[in-house]
């Protein structure tokens, strides 16, 4: 009977949606597993706080760490500031025209450039064309362009949620636009655009190709926006290539995952609490 | 900036621009799209409301400066003034050692000797290949320069130095059962003559030929050497350094490769090529002929810093570490 | 004051073009650099020449071209019915508690970087390959898988989402017709939903071209034209990381050049899937 061929379809279906989702799932979380069960027992005190030795053979992965640090630290600084413009530009200056949707082809675009083509682009621009070398200021410079689309699409997705009323009761108050957005509308939407900023860490940290081609791969303690250095992810990549020694790679990667998963994980429960604040 | 209290009534839900009914959706992904294509477009779609109704308010103009929010702007500002006119200098304290990845391991170890012996000085080594090296030396990207072949054409014109001289070994897994190859098999193998090892001496698989990339100081002497006027296949695994050849060898029996003797461990085995056993002895009685310089360049007569780092490198304690980890030395002989 | 106002708009207005400017150098430079070697070597010689060697001036990226969507096709293989599973699973199948848990955690996995599938990819798939399937193990087959796990969390997450965001009437509706649980999901909800899961396939598409790392670790790097799933490969992005650093002069160009027809594939897709998502099923 016709009835039945329905539900029979619908149970094996059903199982196999059931068993090729939780397989799925279960390879990817399985990958991370292999990576921090072998990596975990590797990080001790001394493997963050030890400088590399005998090319990342022994010690420690700290100068990494620390090239991680300034080269988010540049992309933030610069990147953050001209996201979180455009953002305001965009919601409280303009309205649909010509202009705006120029600016979003060009948000949109940029953030559809794979990696490899900023680390093109940031090696024949920063490092020759701007003689600045293999730096972690090339290096940086580059991630902050990487990092643009995200930090305008997420300030502009919570400069959007702020009602008018904020800003109308702000303007009928007298206040102008520039006091009103940094008043009233800015401190409102910053947890939103923290996020943001949260979330373009997590990627910084990830980034590989774009920062060997850039901020090169030196394993000595930097001294300057100028010197070369490498950051976590290129350290791991490299160890992992060379086979210099499985077990620091093992360390080196782990020691990412946990990285990135704590600063988005931060950042999950920064989005949760600033919606349920708002709503 | 302070906090503004709050004189203003709680927005009803569902006032906000980006709230449809799964408003807060779309703000989630909005941001998770960072890794792909357009994620305001996408959270637009997705968004029950289009467009953009929001009211553009006429507003009083006051007197009253705006302080708040200058102050980062400007920051923006001011750091792109000082950063450009800045990018024209750079760090003086420190030197860069550019070039050949055969050399970079070994310059690595040198430079941390030297740093420990004078730690007030920095040295930066850096991979990216002979021809990468020489060019940066040329354009002063790079105080040295460091190349696995001998310098061609208009680089002669730069100032060189050998440091060392390093072997180039053949290798392959080490439980593949094949001890010793002559030139010609080697030669026939990389260029796809002989494509199974049964025909060499071994087991019936097909052999899986590695090499490094063009461009390479080590692929070049090994063209010169063994290929003489043949082409690697080009089938071929290819790998951007000698440690990642190795890796590729140490994991797969069916393999063949050649790396710089220097890094040859116990996870590969070099084949005996003709008979002659790829050691530091063959190399200085010239039996074993697949030997390429080790080449610092620099760009005129070296001097300061730099030249402090190359007198160390050509001292005996830094041959001696150059010698302990395979390469041959340039100043003395083994006993 | 006005003035100050305006100041302020003018500032902001320049910083909005930031990324319009960016994207202009970028696209300036790198075309300005690989163009020429285009034009020199002649277009057809270079999109359909089958045998890159620099050494003797050979730039054909016809190998590199095929391995990408290859590799993605691969990818795609694995990435669409799997994911497609797990966003109906996630949205229809599981008690909501649960998918509160997991929702959140598949979009950390979209947050790993590529090394560490590449690593993975490595460590496990490749012996697996080499073992079982033969060949060296650094494969076609290898990258696929991988790419399919990394771009799993892109279509998850947004087909999720935009099953989600469906009307709650087109099921209560179809359900009310007397169809089964599993005949809405598969012919009212899915198609109802189809243009943002088209739109988190062609994210995933790419995302998985412009991936580098994880690719030179495991595809092999072979510049030949890849016959099988099991030959070792090259993709235009690995063509260009893979020899970057040793390249000069026309080599170097070549590679920029590759970057230009990177570019195309890209802004071609991206066009793609802007005129897609604006187009919606209701």
């Amino acid at each position: 009977m016709i009835n039945r061929t329905r539900y029979l379809t619908q149970s094996v279906a059903k199982i196999l949606i059931w068993i090729g989702a939780l397989s799925t799932i279960a390879m990817m979380i399985l990958i991370l597993f292999q990576i921090l069960r072998e990596g975990l027992p590797v990080l001790h005190l001394g493997f963050f706080l030890d400088s590399p030795k005998n090319m990342g053979r022994e010690g420690g992965i700290f100068t990494t760490i620390v090239g991680t640090v300034a080269l988010t630290a540049v992309a933030i600084i610069v990147g953050a500031p001209l996201g979180v413009g455009t953002a305001i530009f965009l919601r409280e200056y303009t309205r649909e025209s010509k202009t705006s949707r120029v600016i979003r082809f060009g948000t949109d675009c940029l953030a559809g450039v794979p990696s490899i083509i900023f680390g093109l682009f940031g090696f024949v621009f920063f490092v020759i064309r701007l003689n600045m070398g293999w730096s972690i200021l090339s290096g940086g410079l580059t991630l902050a362009a990487m990092i643009l689309p995200t930090v305008i699409s997420t300030a502009e997705e919570s400069i959007k949620t702020i009602p008018s009323s904020y800003r109308e009761v702000s303007y009928s108050l007298g206040g102008t636009r520039w006091q009103t957005i940094t008043r009233v509308v800015l401190p409102s939407a910053l947890p939103g655009i923290f996020t943001g900023i949260l979330l373009s860490i997590g990627r910084s940290i990830g980034e590989t190709a774009a920062i060997i081609l850039t901020a090169g791969s030196s394993l000595v303690m930097p001294t300057s926006l100028f010197s070369p250095s490498r950051t976590m992810s290129v350290h791991f990549y490299i160890l992992a290539r060379e086979g210099i020694s499985m077990k620091m790679a093992y360390g080196t990667g782990a020691a990412l995952i946990l990285l990135v998963l704590m600063v988005n994980i931060i950042a999950q429960w920064l989005i949760n609490r600033y919606i349920r604040h708002r709503t | 900036m302070q906090r503004t209290p709050s004189p203003y009534p709680s927005p009803p839900r569902g006032e906000g621009k980006g709230e449809g009914r799964f408003g807060h959706w779309n703000f989630v992904f909005g941001i998770y799209l960072e890794f792909g294509l357009p994620a305001r477009s996408l959270s637009l779609a997705l968004n029950p409301e289009n467009g953009q109704t929001h009211l553009k308010p006429t507003f009083c103009k006051q007197n009253a400066p705006a302080k708040a929010g200058i102050w980062n702007l400007g920051f923006l500002f001011l750091l792109l003034f000082i950063l450009f006119p800045m990018g024209c200098q750079r760090s003086k304290a420190g030197i860069t050692v550019a070039g050949s990845t055969s050399v970079e391991p070994f310059a690595e170890l040198l430079a941390e000797e030297y740093m420990s012996r004078h730690p007030e000085s920095h040295i930066y080594v850096q991979g990216g290949g002979s021809t990468a090296g020489i060019e940066a030396v040329i354009t002063r990207a790079a105080h040295i320069g460091m190349s696995s072949r001998n310098l061609i054409g208009d680089e002669n014109k730069l100032y060189t130095v050998t440091i060392a001289k390093d072997a180039i070994a053949v290798i392959v897994h080490p439980l593949n059962p094949i001890e010793n190859l002559s030139l010609d098999q080697i030669r026939n193998a990389f260029s796809g003559k002989i494509q199974n090892w049964k025909e060499l001496g071994g087991s019936n698989r097909p052999i899986d030929i590695v090499t490094r990339e063009e461009g390479s100081g080590t692929r070049e002497s090994f063209q010169k050497f063994v290929m003489r006027k043949e082409d690697i296949n080009l089938g071929a695994l290819v790998q951007d350094s000698n440690g990642a050849v190795r890796q590729v060898i140490a994991t797969d029996p069916k393999a063949i490769g050649y790396i710089s003797l220097g890094l040859v461990n116990d996870q590969v085995k070099a084949v005996t090529i003709s008979g002659v056993e790829p050691n530091l002895r063959n190399v200085y009685n010239r039996k074993y002929t697949l030997v390429r310089p080790f080449l610092f360049v620099f760009n005129g007569e070296p001097a300061g810093a730099a030249k402090s780092f190359l007198d160390f490198v050509l001292s005996p304690p830094a041959q001696k570490l150059l010698l302990k980890e395979g390469l041959v030395p340039v100043l003395q002989e083994p006993d | 004051m006005a003035m100050k106002e305006k100041i302020i708009e003018k500032i902001l207005l320049l910083t909005a073009f930031s990324s319009i400017f960016i994207l202009g150098l970028i696209t300036f430079f790198i075309f300005k650099e690989g163009l020429p070697l285009i034009l020199k070597i002649g277009i057809k010689a270079f999109l359909l020449g089958e045998k890159w060697i620099p050494s003797k001036g050979l730039f054909g990226v016809f190998p590199m071209i095929v391995s990408s969507f290859w590799v993605t096709f691969g990818a795609l293989l694995l990435g669409i019915p799997l994911g497609l599973a797990c966003a109906i699973f996630l949205s229809e199948l599981i008690p909501p508690s649960v998918g509160l848990l997991l929702r959140p955690a598949i979009q950390l996995l979209a947050a790993i970087p590529s090394v560490i599938y590449g690593f993975w990819g490595l460590i496990v798939l490749v012996p697996l390959i080499q073992n079982h399937f033969g060949g060296p193990g650094l494969s076609i087959l290898a990258g696929s898988l991988v790419l399919g796990f990394m771009i799993l969390p892109t279509i998850i997450t947004i087909s999720e989402d935009s099953l989600k965001a469906l009307p709650p009437t087109y099921k209560a509706g179809a359900l009310a017709l007397g169809a089964t649980h599993w005949q809405t999901i598969w012919r009212v909800l899915i198609p109802a939903a189809r243009s943002g899961v088209v739109a988190s396939v062609i994210l995933g598409m790419g995302r998985a071209i412009g991936e580098t790392m994880a690719m030179i670790m495991i595809l092999g790097n072979a510049v030949k034209m890849p016959t099988s799933f099991l030959d070792s490969a090259r993709t235009l992005t690995t063509n260009i990381g893979i020899e970057m650093g040793y390249a000069s002069g026309d080599h170097r160009q070549a590679l920029f050049a590759t970057g230009v027809v990177l570019f195309f594939i890209i802004m071609a897709l991206n066009t793609l899937a802007i005129s897609l998502s604006r187009r919606r099923v209701h």
